[in-house]
């Protein structure tokens, strides 16, 4: 493969990764406009365990997973009180909050970055999405699932059939967190290189609109929008300065035609055949 | 024994009493209903028998735990389960997966996480067998939302019951269905309470009420004017100047 689809496709892997933590916190309802933050989190704690600690990289993106975990409960309790568009402010102002303390914060290079992580190899990127892809495919056919749904659907109702709706929000808020911390170490690891910037609101709205774009509805929907996302701009560039307007306008149609995304539930059913069902 | 026992319970919102100083009782293996006019307070007192409010004043005991204070969740994964007066149903699900996801939770956080086919068969076998008793089987795989009303009725009552409650809480259950549909309910809660399950129920439908309750509560205003027996219930006079006209009787 060449270096430049290598590089292609690396992105897709750390993007999509990045999508299926918007997509988990989406699951019950809540839209997070913040994820960024959490790969932030997961960028810059798993390079320093490499860089400064030495650690593997395995477990430097468990520990990093686990930390941002940690920190998407602690931000998660009084952020979930709040729902809709004021969440997703409030996780809005969190991203912008986490950038902006790496930028002042000297020890790991503030606005100058943070250098010094091997290389890792696309195989290693693609091991943990297609992990992470298996693992939320089996979730979404589990009973936690089907809480998470019920949240999503009716906060009330779901309370009053004796469900824990906000263990299951703070939860997958947790989740998702420590997804985008993986999607944010594995970034760092493939571009040897991080900066602040790498890690602000653009990033965070490329993971909802995969999300939104894929198909928001099943976890493989973040796989299709990711792919999209990364490789449409290539493919327009026939068009020169034009394609970014083409892509914008194609994204206008997809979303036109079809609300809930490329990927739907009926859609993957016949693509595999209805053998996944729970 | 007693499933469900209000003590003196009141409930003010700001400068409305919504309740005032409500006991009753009801004994396991009994079909209870409070009637009373609109705006009474009888949802008000299911709210609060089901943590949805907070009761101002008084003891709310289940099975002679004090559940006051209890959040919602856990005092229904303790044995009450509740329908709505308008029918919620999750938009998202289908039948079957209604009947999946009020399931008490067992086997820990393990199995929850497994795919339900795998690691559920209880479960499973559970929800099938609520798909047969209320007769749903050509919908299981249907959006339960998209179906007619009084089919929605049997699946939020079929998802209530597969919690494996003590005591079902059912607000109008026959709302908005005709004779025959209320006939078929009326056997079908005949049938639950002969199983063992305790049923207290909130209607309008007066003959739907006498036929099928063992004990009733009048509810006038936030306070309780009568109860008893359908019959004596429905000669007492209070409750017919208050309450059911004197043709009723």
């Amino acid at each position: 493969m060449s270096t430049y689809y290598a590089g292609l496709f690396a992105d897709i892997g750390i993007l999509f990764l990045g999508a299926m933590s918007v997509y988990i916190i989406l699951a019950t309802g809540q839209l997070s406009l913040g994820n960024a933050g959490f790969m932030g989190i997961g960028a810059y704690l798993a390079s320093f365990l490499t860089v400064e600690l030495q650690w593997p990289l395995t477990a430097a993106l468990i520990a990093a997973a686990l930390a941002a975990a940690l920190i998407g409960v602690v931000v998660g309790f009084p952020a979930l009180r709040l729902k809709g568009i004021y969440l997703a402010i409030a996780t809005l102002g969190f991203g912008e909050m986490v950038r902006s303390f790496l930028l002042n914060f000297d020890r790991m290079g503030g606005s100058g970055g943070f250098h010094g992580m091997k290389h890792v190899s696309l195989a290693t990127i693609w091991l943990w999405a297609g992990g992470i892809l298996v693992l939320i495919v089996l979730l979404e056919r589990s009973r936690l699932w089907l809480h998470m749904r019920a949240v999503h659907d009716d906060e009330i109702a779901a309370n009053l059939v004796g469900l824990d709706t906000t263990a299951t929000k703070v939860g997958a808020f947790g989740f998702g967190a420590a997804v985008a911390a993986i999607s944010g170490g594995l970034f760092a690891h493939h571009y040897v290189y991080i900066e602040p910037g790498n890690f602000g609101f653009e990033r965070s709205i490329d993971f909802v609109l995969a999300v939104i774009l894929g198909g928001s509805t099943v976890g493989p929907g973040a796989l299709i929008g990711a792919g999209l996302l990364v490789l449409l701009p290539e493919w327009l560039r026939f068009l020169a300065d034009w394609r970014l307007a083409a892509f914008g306008v194609l994204l206008v149609l997809v979303l036109l035609t079809r609300r809930q995304g490329i990927l739907d539930k009926p859609l993957l059913d016949r693509l595999t055949f209805g053998g996944l069902r729970a | 024994m007693t499933v469900l026992a209000l003590n003196g319970v009141g409930k003010r919102f700001g400068g409305i009493q919504a309740l005032t100083d409500v006991s009753l009782e009801v004994p396991a293996g009994r079909i209870v209903g409070v009637i009373g006019p609109n705006g009474a307070g009888k949802t008000t007192l299911f709210n609060v028998i089901t943590g949805a409010y907070r009761a101002s004043s008084g003891d709310v005991l289940l099975a002679g735990n004090n559940i006051t204070q209890w959040p919602s969740h856990r005092i229904m994964q303790s044995g009450i389960a509740r329908t709505f007066q308008n029918i919620r149903l999750f938009a998202s699900m289908t039948v079957w997966e209604h009947l999946l996801v009020a399931q008490p939770r067992a086997g820990g956080l393990w199995r929850s996480v497994m795919p339900i086919g795998w690691a559920d068969a209880e479960a499973r076998t559970r929800a099938e067998d609520a798909l047969v008793f209320f007769g749903l089987e050509q919908y299981r795989d249907v959006i339960a939302r998209t179906l007619p009303y009084g089919i929605q009725r049997k699946v939020e009552m079929a998802r209530a019951l597969t919690a494996q409650p003590k005591l079902l809480l059912l607000d109008e259950p026959v709302a908005g269905m005709n004779a025959e549909e209320a006939d078929e309910l009326r056997a079908l809660f005949h049938g639950l309470n002969a199983r063992g399950l305790s049923i207290l129920l909130i209607e309008h439908d007066m003959p739907f009420v006498m036929s099928l309750c063992h004990q009733l509560y009048v509810l006038n205003f936030g306070v309780l004017i009568a109860e008893g027996t359908p019959d004596a219930v429905r000669n007492d006079p209070v409750v017919l100047d208050a309450y059911l006209g004197t043709e009723a009787a």
